[in-house]
């Protein structure tokens, strides 16, 4: 069967892209925030997994304002770099696992979690960017993506404890699928950030390493925040941070913290970064 | 439902992107997206009355644009990942474009940001002044 191994979050700030793809890392603004991520890179050349599942939102690139779905499935083979008005990113094509992800759409359909299904789509910088801080520059991703794309652009976006549920549903779906593979499930989107109006620029570096706190510690607590506390505490786009409780409900009652950053800023953004593991593994 | 949407009033300078605002905006967000074709944007840049003439928009939406306003924007029911399409058409990163919502020129803005962003005190509610 398959078992989920490890979790981690990240922001997926555009800005962070096109730094990697100018070749601008080692610039003084941006090389402390690379420099964050330098231990996860090592971790995750020791701790490639068959598959991630890849909670992100779209900016407006796959989904227009003609069509606004809650949570969308990645069931295709592949998923090609989303040209978001400068190009596509130079990055590889992101390859699927749609034998998976028709188990995952079945057993999360019939666990009364009524997902979109996208048999196409253009995955944008909400999911190469994480893909490009973990891996790198390389030819190919070394792992297969089934992204999971969640709408926290329009409001109501679905509810902390809605996508915790979620996550613990994800979890049953992967031990239930046959195949013996290993699954990292990754929460991006965050931290504190407001990219519009006169409170553009709102940074809340306490809600957010509370919230980290929380994420590993306290999900059930963390779960009932309601939107307006995220709108309040961590800005009017600081409400994806929901997303990582999909990840985190996706690793079990008890997670253990391996690694975590936080940087302020990237672009107009608080950057935060975790990496965890299920305490309990599945036998 | 209305005091989910009230609610956000409370929170001082935002525009919460409702159900509602999204009704709103449609026109003038699926304006912005029409920019992420490179013709269309090449029309636009030649005569962006004509152009934005060519969209069931209301005049205060078409004004806003022409102006490059973006609080006006967010009023009339656009969003920033839409108007994103329209400041990427003019060469402007989202720092720049954002920073122009907040009153601050762009190095005041980035000096913000970079010295840890805009505080949250005094930015959390209207009614209780916080």
């Amino acid at each position: 069967m398959a078992r989920i191994t490890a979790g981690l979050t990240t922001s997926h700030i555009p800005a962070i892209g096109a730094a990697i793809d100018l070749g601008k890392t080692e610039e003084p603004y941006w090389k402390p925030l690379f420099a964050g991520y330098e231990w996860t890179k090592a971790w995750a050349r020791e701790n490639v997994p068959d598959v991630v599942i890849l909670v992100y939102n779209d900016h407006a690139s796959a989904f227009t304002p003609e069509l606004v779905p809650t949570f969308a499935l990645g069931c295709a083979d592949e998923f090609p770099p989303a040209d978001e008005g400068y190009g596509p990113r130079p990055v590889p094509v992101v390859q699927g696992h749609a034998d998976l992800a028709a188990h995952m759409a079945q057993a999360l359909i019939l666990d009364e979690f009524d997902l979109t299904l996208m048999y196409k789509l253009d995955v944008d910088h909400g999911l190469t960017v994480p893909l490009s801080l973990v891996y790198g520059q390389p030819e190919a991703w070394p792992v297969r993506v089934i992204p999971l794309a969640v709408n926290v652009v329009q409001y109501p976006p679905p509810t902390g404890h809605r996508c915790y549920k979620l996550g613990q549903a994800i979890r049953r779906a992967v031990a239930s699928y046959g195949d013996d593979l290993t699954v990292h499930v990754w929460g991006t989107g965050g931290m504190s950030h407001q990219l519009q109006g006169p409170r553009a620029g709102f940074i809340n570096s306490r809600f957010d390493n509370a919230f980290f706190d929380r994420l590993i510690n306290d999900p059930d607590d963390l779960a009932l925040v309601p939107h307006i506390e995220y709108v309040r505490e961590a800005g009017s786009e600081g409400i994806e941070l929901v997303m990582q409780l999909i990840m985190r409900g996706a690793m079990g009652p008890s997670a253990e913290e391996l690694y975590r950053f936080y940087h302020v800023p990237g672009s107009n953004t608080a950057v935060g970064h975790l990496v965890v593991r299920p305490v309990d593994q599945p036998a | 439902m209305a005091d989910y949407t009230s609610e956000f009033d409370d929170i001082p300078g935002t525009r919460v992107f409702t159900a509602q605002r999204a009704k709103q905006g449609y026109n003038l967000n699926q304006f912005c997206m029409s920019l992420m074709k490179p013709e269309n944007r090449e029309r636009f840049k030649a005569d962006e009355r004509a152009y934005l003439d060519e969209w069931p928009m209301t005049e205060a939406q078409k004004q806003a644009v022409l102006d490059r306003d973006y609080n006006a924007m967010l009023d009339q029911g656009g969003n920033i990942y839409f108007l994103a399409k329209i400041f990427a058409t003019d060469g402007l990163s989202y720092l720049q474009a954002v920073s122009t919502m907040t009153g601050m020129n762009i190095d005041d803005y980035q000096k913000m940001m970079v010295s840890g962003g805009r505080s949250p005190e005094g930015w959390r509610s209207v009614k209780d002044g916080t």
